[in-house]
Order: C-alpha cells, then structure tokens, then sequence
C-alpha cells in the first residue's frame, strides 16, 4: 500500500525500491497466455458473459419460458417511470446514510480518540468482537436482528427499562420505520470493520505531522481536517467503496428480514431483480434493472475510487 | 497527559458500547435459545429451566450433518481451483509480464465492484443449460468465475513486488517457467495464498443469493442458503430458530476464534486491496 499524504523522503525511497514497475521485463512473450487462460476462461464464462446476457435481455419481453420478443427500451423506461421502481432505487440511496454514514461517523470519533492511547494496545479482544460480523453470515445477522427488533425482542425491552416504552413497537413491521431498521443492521455489520481499518490507518501518521501542526497552533478539529483526514485518505476511500456497495447491492439481509416490506417499504433492486425473474417471471424488466443497478454502482464508486487514487501511485 | 488519558477514558468507553452492542444479538438469540420450543421468550432474559435440549432438536431438525458435509464438500470444490488459477494469472500478468496482460488485468477490474444481483439471471439459464441446477456445481462454477476478479487482483499486488532478480537467477541455473513458478514464487507467496484461501473460504461458506437460485435442496447448498431454509421452516419457533441459528454459526465462530488473526489480517488487507 503506497501511500503519498507525507512528504516524508524515507516513504519515497523505499517505493522507488520495492516497484520494479518501470522496468518491462525481458521480451515479454505469448507463450504465457497459457497461465492467464484458465482465470480468463472462469471470469469469462460467468461474468462477462453474463453480463453481456443480462445488456440483452434488458431489450426483450421474455416470460423465461416462452420465445422472446424484442421490446426496445421500453423496460428501461419502465424503471425510470415506474414509480414503485423509481422508489427502489431511492431506498437503496437512504440505504447508504445507514450503511456507509453511521459506521463511518463512529469509526472516525472512535478512532481519534483512541489514536494516541491505543497504537498498540488494540486489544486482541476488541477486534476479534467488532469483526464478528464480518464473519458471520449475513443471513444470520438478518435472523438475529429480525428477532433484536420484533416486538418481544430486546430492543423494545431495553426501550422499556429505561423509560422509553412508548417507542417500543415492531420495528421491521412499520411502514415508517422498517427501512431505517434494516439500515440499522447494516451499520451493525459494518461498523466493526470500519473502526479497525481507520484506527489502522490513523495510527500510522507520523507523530511528527501532530506535532508540527500543534506547533502552528492548531486545535484538535484544525488537526482533524489537516493531518487526520488526508493521512487515512485511502482507509477511508475503502471504507466508503466497501460500505456503499454493500447498501446498494443489499440483498440477504432485506431478504431475511423484511422481504422488501410492509409493502414495499424496504424493497431494495437486488430483492426486486429477484422477485421480478424468478417469481413474477419477467426477465426483461429484471434484465433491466440489473443492467441498472450494475451501472449504478459504477457511477457512485468511480468518482471515489478516482479521488482516493489521485495523484497516489496505484 | 492529562488530555491524553482523558481520550483513553472516553475512546475505551465508546469502545466497550460499540462491542457491547456487536454482542446483543448473539446474547439475545443465545438465551432465547433456551426457552421451551413454541414459547415465546422476552428479549434477553435467562429461562427459569433452561432447555439445553433446544440444540440437539435443532441439530436433527436442520439436517446439520448432511449441511456441513454439503458446505465443506463446496468450500473444497471452489477454494483450491479458485486460488491456483488466479495465482497462475496473477504470476502472468504481475510477474512475467505476459504481453497484453494490462488489457486482461483491466477486464477482471471491470468485475471487482459487480454486484451478483446484476449477473444472477442469465447465470440460472446457463446453469441450467448445463444440466447443473440443484446440484452443488450449480454454486461452485459460477463461485470461481466471480472470485477471479478480486483473486487475480489480490494476487497480481503480490507477484509485481516479488524480486525479478530471483527469477533471473532461477533461469540462468536453467529453470524453465514451470519450475520457476512452483519452487521459488509459490513457495514465496505463500501468506498471500493463505489469506486469499482464507477470504474464499469465508465469502463460499456465506453464500445465500446463489444458493437460494440455484439450488432448492437445503441438503445442497452452502452453510448460509441452509440457514435461510431453516428461517423459511421455523420461522414461527423462535426459541429453536435462534438454536438451529447459532449451531448453524457455531462452525464459522470456531474457525474465526482458531484463526483470528489470520482472519482479521486477510479481512483487512482484503479490503485495502479490493
């Protein structure tokens, strides 16, 4: 990981030594094609191709069983007028305030607090718990929220005990609070791995950048902003791309929990393109919602790639 | 100083709520667990009688045998295939050079952010124009195809800082490209090559989409289409759902705890990358 925020000459060196990068080796040949063959193959077979299936369904009426017929663009302007639709695609952006904002915002205040007092003392215990969720599946996170948050769950009796027993109700059955509760539960699944990796990243800023900044007489938000943020660009880039896929591309939890509802509530596009091939029977406009969604995630992960990356080696 | 063991105060305070509330879940199914099957327990509360029996009638009811044979049997059939030809085309692409290995490293970059939601409908119908569909290949083909991407990138950063000179002096001593490979730079990848195993293994046990598609026997499909099997079974039975839950999660927990620090090291470093 070649990281370029500071200046430091001993980094700069040592990238130069460790990438051999301009260096083209000797006659590189065809002959080799042989080890990339069998990856390519794999990759090709089933991913680009179907990705290339799913371009072409997107422009076909198609019942999956009977022959299909062409239908133009019209299932892609179903998508963006349908209104049901339209609103699928928003709940997956309200997903990212939960999935990315939430563990991000409280693995920045967890990691600046700790980054002077916990350099090397992260505990062993702490980690192995707050990465819990990244190991367990996310179908058994869904089952063990989907009962945290129903009307005999913990979450109400914890509501109860303190005084808060006129909140309680069955979260993930309410119209108005059943999306922001799957969001909930990504947050939970993500926050662990967001606090490691910036505390990870915080902990490796030169000291020196601290100290030259107090120096300057700045205070802790100047810090912050100056030497805090631009030294874990790239841990936060991960943390962004991560998170944001994973709420844009939310299945197994919406499907254990909610199912997309009450109603359409929390239907997100990866539970619709589901719902839409294989119960409703509707390759097409399903084609074209993934077709979608695909690009979707492209357009939102590009830019923050291209940021993190900027002017940075890779 | 004083400033400093205040933040520690506040930063090992945040912490201890954040780990607390990771562990809520997993406490409340646990003692959930315990209460008679069909009843319907509170929260987190311990039964007046708890039910160790809850386990066992679970352990029958979920088939957890035939599960874990049916996970382990697709871990196996993805995992090593997966890792030996994406080492093979990182070894191309990063280390020999192979010409033209840019444009093939770019095109596996292409499927580094896909989402399987967009890919999962042409997959059924090649699936099943291979005759495959319910049987555990159904999940194992596509796994590997849609592994190449972070595989091939995730072996690629290993083999382009691996010392050329090595190889340099491998040839002049007479080693072909085979040999070359399998007795210097595997040898010399091998933390890559176990964080990469350990990554795979992770994300094929934790399979659901594919799973739930592709294969309609729960005795077939990977540890996590099991579980949303169950759900869709016992759904109504929280005390046995959170039992058949937690022994369906016990396997993953116990490899994590044995292994946690390779885990949480792949984890990261598997994300940095990626």
């Amino acid at each position: 990981m070649n990281r370029n925020y500071a200046p430091a000459p001993v980094a700069g060196a040592q990238q130069q030594a460790t990438a051999p990068r301009a260096h083209r080796a000797r006659g590189a040949s065809h002959r080799y094609w042989g080890f990339v063959a069998p990856a390519l193959v794999a990759y090709g077979a089933f991913v680009l191709w179907p990705i290339v299936q799913t371009v072409r369904y997107s422009f076909t009426n198609w019942d999956g069983v009977t022959r299909a017929t062409w239908a133009g663009t019209s299932n892609y302007r179903t998508v963006f007028t349908n209104g049901q639709l339209l609103g699928v695609i928003g709940h997956s952006f309200q997903l990212i305030a939960y999935f990315s904002v939430i563990p991000i915002v409280l693995g920045l205040a967890v990691a600046t607090v700790m980054r002077r007092v916990v350099s090397s003392r992260m505990s062993s215990v702490a980690r192995v718990v707050l990465f819990l969720p990244q190991v367990v599946p996310l179908v058994a996170a869904g089952i063990a929220w989907n009962w945290m948050l129903s009307t005999t769950g913990a979450v109400d009796q914890i509501l109860q005990k303190v005084g808060l027993g006129s909140l309680a109700h069955s979260w993930l059955g309410d119209f108005s609070t059943a999306l922001p509760a799957v969001g909930v539960i990504g947050a939970w699944v993500l926050l662990g791995l967001c606090i490691v990796l910036l505390l990870a990243g915080m902990t490796k800023i030169d000291v020196s950048l601290y100290e030259a900044a107090q120096l300057d007489g700045a205070g802790p938000v100047r810090e912050f902003w100056s030497v805090t943020l631009p030294g874990i660009r790239q841990e936060l880039g991960v943390c962004v791309t991560v998170t944001v896929i994973a709420a844009l591309s939310a299945f197994d939890i919406v499907y254990i929990s909610t199912q997309g509802g009450p109603g359409t509530s929390t239907m997100v596009p990866g539970l619709e393109i589901y719902q839409l091939a294989f119960y409703n029977r509707q390759m097409g406009l399903a084609s074209a919602l993934a077709v979608v969604l695909m690009l979707l995630v492209l357009v939102c992960i590009l830019p923050i790639q291209w940021y993190v990356r900027r002017g940075s080696d890779r | 100083m004083i400033v400093d063991r205040r933040n520690a105060v506040v930063g090992w305070l945040l912490l201890a709520v954040l780990m607390v509330v990771t562990l809520l879940p997993f406490a409340s199914m646990f003692t959930s667990a315990l209460f008679p099957s069909g009843s319907y327990p509170i929260g987190i509360s311990w039964p007046a009688d708890p039910h160790w029996g809850n386990f066992i009638a679970a352990f029958k009811a979920a088939d957890m045998g035939v599960m874990l044979e049916s996970s382990v049997l697709i871990v196996l059939g993805v995992v090593p295939i997966s890792v030996l030809i994406a080492t093979l085309a990182g070894f191309a692409i990063g280390h020999l050079r192979v010409r033209g290995g840019q444009i093939a490293f770019v095109l596996f970059l292409v499927g580094l952010t896909l989402p399987l939601e967009g890919v999962i409908v042409p997959l059924y119908y090649e699936v099943r124009s291979f005759g495959l569909l319910g049987s555990r290949w159904a999940i194992i083909l596509p796994l590997i195809g849609l592994f190449m991407p972070f595989a091939v990138y995730w072996m690629r950063a290993h083999f382009v800082t691996a010392p050329s000179e090595l190889s340099e002096a491998a040839r002049v001593d007479g080693a072909s490209t085979w040999q070359l490979f399998w007795r210097i730079h595997v040898p010399l990848a091998r933390p890559a090559l176990t964080s990469l195993a350990i990554l795979l293994s992770v994300w094929t046990w934790n399979q659901f989409l594919l799973a739930i598609v592709l294969v309609d026997n729960p005795t077939n499909r990977t540890m996590a289409g099991a579980l949303g099997a169950f759900q869709g079974q016992w759904g109504t039975d929280i005390p046995l759902l959170n039992a058949g839950s937690l022994l369906i999660l016990a396997p993953t927990l116990l490899l994590f705890l044995a292994f946690q620090r390779h885990f949480v090291t792949a984890l990261l470093q598997g994300s940095l990358k990626g």
